[in-house]
């Protein structure tokens, strides 16, 4: 692996085959790539490639493969894992600009987008049509499809319509020498086409290669949608009621919880959607299908709530009040910063029975460290995201907000759950990786990667631990390891 | 970094405000400059990574990351979209005086920055003698001979209208002035704010908001010792300047409660008064001070306007929504205009590119902004654009102009004028 000096030689040939507005090599304008929304892990790349087409991609990867260098694909850096985080020996291509909605199918509902396309501007590209795009990432006004494509983002209606991985039907992949592959095609899942490559890429998160062109699901709009709300004077009380109304054999779009102190931050936000805030927890549910069957629903929904002894029951009366009670919850994340100066997002599974038990010990944890942890998780998956509010400037708080993530982890894989549930491993949880894989299951997923990375130049030092050790991202489980003061990686 | 120790604009003021940034990256969609470069650099949230970076002393040159930040619009638009409260304009201003203190920008920007700003826009006698010579030089054909020789450039001629009449130029006339007999008065006085470059471009607007708040039943003052709000200089990182103007104008309305501007450019200046100062006169000036739209919504009309069947579309000024948070109250009194159709355009509160001087400093991009706007300003099939800051009226006009489908760009004011008596 090439040291940190190797990528200079590289700018003239960079900027002569892509153009110098292609290109950022000043280290100071570079401090703006050291980190996406995981703040923890910081990094410095190399330099930046911003890419407009397909070509731009492929002409830096083949630049990049003749000195062998490494290189990390990003898109708007909304990624909560360290994903598109780069060594000073990597360089990283920008795939921001690439924000052309190529073709659009409204008949067989299908979408060919480069991966710079916003998930929120696709929806509204389509929206005329009375379509959509269904996975919903909470940054989805901000994240891109090709980060999504990555990642196998989920989202708050992933409950009932699936991850990412549901909605990818191909793509157009730049392998890290730069050639060209095909995965997939229009014709989807139900089309016989061997092995399913493309579903293979997605959650792949960057080593594989770079997808340039992107074939999507679209989704028809429900004929009818209903929210509701219902606040609640205990934690237990609103989990409950998930758990009844999962009983009962309804499907809801949507299950999504609020704690009370992520409440408060949103209630003091520009995001406010009116959520009481004397309530210790907020469940929003939301229903779609045929009109008559989710006018049933509601009523059952709304008699559980009862049931449960819901202080307040609510309901959206039109699409403005939809939005409103949604944009509470998607402006959740970004509202913790009135907390604390940085937010570590943890993304971790737990069987939705299990989510009580499981809250109880994250608070539990957050004691033990003297770290406020809030809450906000999708109900229905089981998939929580414990928010640990710190200041990343004093070390002694880092320390202990790792060390507390760790052990929620280690709650969730204990209680039959997993590390993640769609923020993917990236650098974050390299360390937590063999929680739940041991080596011979770490070695089939190496061989895979390294079909179509075999130099391990893709987005080195995510997601598995890398074979190279001088890349400075490799360092970073080293660093998790003596902030924990427990043993370095395997 | 290099600072004079006297000086408040310091990296460490602002550095505060930095850490209320957690990079969630929700603001990245509402900034014009990301929408038109993608760069994570030419984003509000690397924006702030870099003047946190600044501030922390992680920044070798700091002159390498200004065109990142020296592209920045200072729109706000960040702002209104940022769930943990950033209060971006604050760190953008603050970094940008020290930077400028640092290493005063060179050649011709530089010249309009410090010389032209300080020396000419903001007095307005030298102003006003500056409009009158071009007009002159307008009038003997030396704009098209100065366009053609390229003495000025191409972007500027392209953007700058032609020059108002004398008589349109003409200042409001200062002193207190009462309803017209006939209205009935309201028993309240405001105080007037002029602005710079509103009275020689846009004199209707100056001489339709005396009117309409007069035919309203206002009182109004027009202090003559008033001047310069000081907004482009705290843009162009001269705060210390600007505080001279600031400090002149709290002087100036001292006896006032309340001071109406037709500006939103201004406006959010004149309110912010509080931490350009940082003083308790400042703070207070501040508080007194409204858009003419925000009064006239809160107060209510009383005059009836004139009929006006068109078909019109309101586009928010940054310095108005973002800024002040002022958006339902000039679409209220639009509404109120019979005959008057208002449409809305997408992305209403997106900048046009004005953006004070931005469109002479970052051409390029403001050319970018400015064309998506008009795109979908023109998409509404509105006849008639209506807004509420100069700047924003200059630069549409000109873009409306170069498509080929010219509309008429007015200020909410002028179409609030209750019909002319018979004569």
């Amino acid at each position: 692996m090439p040291s940190p000096g190797a990528i200079a030689p590289l700018h003239a040939r960079l900027a002569a085959a892509l153009g110098q507005q292609r290109l950022l090599v000043s280290p100071d304008a570079l401090l703006a790539w050291e980190c996406d929304g995981f703040t923890v892990h910081k990094s410095r790349p190399g330099a930046v490639v911003l890419a407009e087409t397909t070509e731009h991609v492929q002409t830096a990867l083949r630049i990049l493969n003749d000195a062998k260098v490494p290189f990390v694909p990003r898109g708007a850096g909304t990624c909560l894992s360290g994903g598109p985080t780069a060594g000073a020996d990597a360089v990283v291509i920008d795939c921001a600009r690439m924000r052309r909605v190529l073709h659009v199918s409204t008949e067989d509902l299908y979408a060919v987008v480069q991966p710079g396309v916003v998930n929120l501007d696709l929806t509204t590209a389509v929206t005329c049509h009375g379509l959509h795009y269904a996975p919903d990432p909470s940054s989805q006004s901000v994240c891109t499809i090709g980060g999504n494509l990555a990642e196998n983002s989920g989202g708050p209606h992933c409950f009932k319509y699936g991850m990412t991985r549901d909605h990818i039907l191909g793509a157009l992949v730049v392998l890290p020498d730069g050639s060209l592959a095909r995965l997939g095609s229009p014709a989807g899942s139900r089309a016989p086409q061997g092995l399913d490559v493309a579903g293979l890429f997605c959650g792949s998160e960057g080593t594989f290669g770079i997808a340039t062109e992107i074939t999507v699901r679209l989704s028809r709009n429900a004929q009818e949608v209903r929210t509701l709300l219902a606040a609640f004077a205990d934690m237990g009380a609103a989990c409950r009621s998930v758990g009844d109304i999962l009983a009962a054999g309804l499907v809801p779009a949507a299950l999504e919880i609020l704690d009370q102190a992520t409440i408060r931050a949103v209630e003091a936000s520009v995001y406010r959607a009116g959520y009481p805030e004397d309530a210790a927890a907020v469940l929003l549910v939301e229903l779609d299908g045929a009109r008559e069957v989710v006018a049933e629903d509601a009523l059952e929904v709304r008699e559980m709530f009862a049931r449960n002894g819901a202080l307040r029951i609510e309901e959206a009366a039109d699409a403005a009040e939809r939005k409103r009670l949604w944009k509470g919850r998607k402006g959740a994340f970004g509202a913790m910063g009135r907390i604390n100066t940085d937010l570590y997002v943890l993304d971790g599974v737990v069987p939705r029975t299990r989510l009580e038990q499981a809250l109880a010990g994250i608070a539990a944890i957050g004691e033990k460290h003297g770290m406020l942890i809030t809450n906000v998780f999708h109900a229905g998956d089981g998939n929580l995201h414990p928010n640990i509010s710190f200041d990343g400037r004093d070390a002694e708080q880092t320390r202990r907000t790792v060390a507390a993530g760790h052990e929620i982890l280690q709650l969730c894989v204990d209680l039959g759950g997993s590390i993640s549930g769609e923020h993917g491993i990236g650098s974050e949880k390299l360390d937590h990786v063999p929680m739940m894989f041991d080596a011979a299951d770490l070695d089939v997923m190496a061989r895979v990667r390294a079909v179509f990375d075999p130099d391990g130049r893709c987005n080195p030092g995510k997601v598995l631990p890398n074979r190279s050790a001088c890349a400075e991202v490799a360092k970073w489980p080293q660093m998790i390891a003596k902030v924990l003061d427990v043993e370095g990686p395997r | 970094m290099a600072s004079s120790p006297d000086s408040p604009d310091t990296v460490a003021r602002s550095y505060p405000r930095t850490l209320d940034c957690v990079h969630c990256g929700l603001c990245l969609p509402t900034c014009p400059t990301y929408q038109v470069l993608g760069v994570e650099a030419d984003s509000p949230r690397g924006r702030i990574y870099l003047m946190r970076a600044l501030a922390e002393g992680r920044v070798e040159d700091p002159q390498a990351i200004r065109p990142f930040l020296d592209r920045c619009l200072d729109c706000r638009a960040c702002e209104t979209a940022c769930p943990s409260g950033v209060r971006y304009g604050e760190i953008l201003e603050t970094t940008r005086a020290a930077l400028e203190r640092q290493q005063p920008t060179p050649g011709p920007k530089g010249f309009l920055v410090r010389t032209m700003l300080w020396h000419v826009v903001a007095r307005q006698g030298r102003l006003r003698f500056a409009f009158a010579m071009m007009r002159a030089a307008e009038v003997l054909g030396l704009r098209w001979l100065a366009a053609k020789l390229r003495l000025i450039p191409r972007h500027m001629a392209e953007i700058a209208p032609p020059v108002p009449t004398a008589r349109e130029r003409r200042p409001l006339p200062t002193g207190l002035h009462k309803p017209p007999p006939g209205v009935t008065p309201r028993g309240r006085r405001v105080a007037l704010f002029t602005g710079c470059i509103m009275e020689p471009m846009f004199g209707r607007v100056n001489r339709a908001t005396l009117d309409v708040l007069l035919q309203n039943g206002f009182e109004v003052h027009v202090p003559k010792a008033q001047g310069c709000c000081g907004a482009l200089l705290v843009h162009a990182g001269q705060p210390e300047r600007a505080r001279q103007l600031a400090a002149a104008n709290v002087a100036a309305f001292a006896g006032d409660e309340i001071v109406v501007n037709n500006s939103a450019g201004c406006g959010c200046a004149l309110k912010e008064y509080g931490h350009l100062l940082g003083t308790p006169e400042g703070e207070a000036f501040g508080r007194k001070c409204r858009d003419v739209t925000e009064l006239l919504a809160a107060e209510g009309l009383t005059a009836t306007p004139a009929e006006r069947p068109v078909r019109a579309v309101y586009d928010d000024p940054c310095h108005l929504c973002h800024g002040q948070g002022v958006r339902s109250q000039p679409r209220e009194l639009l509404r109120q205009v019979p005959g008057l159709q208002l449409v809305e355009a997408e992305r209403a509160e997106d900048c046009c590119g004005s953006a004070g001087i931005y469109n002479l400093l970052q051409p390029d991009v403001a050319q970018q902004i400015g064309q998506r706007k008009v795109d979908r300003l023109q998409a509404t099939g509105a006849e008639v654009v209506v807004t509420a800051n100069p700047g924003c009226m200059l630069q549409i006009d000109s873009h409306l102009r170069r498509s080929g489908h010219p509309a008429p760009t007015l200020h909410v004011i002028e179409l609030l004028r209750p019909p002319s008596p018979p004569t």
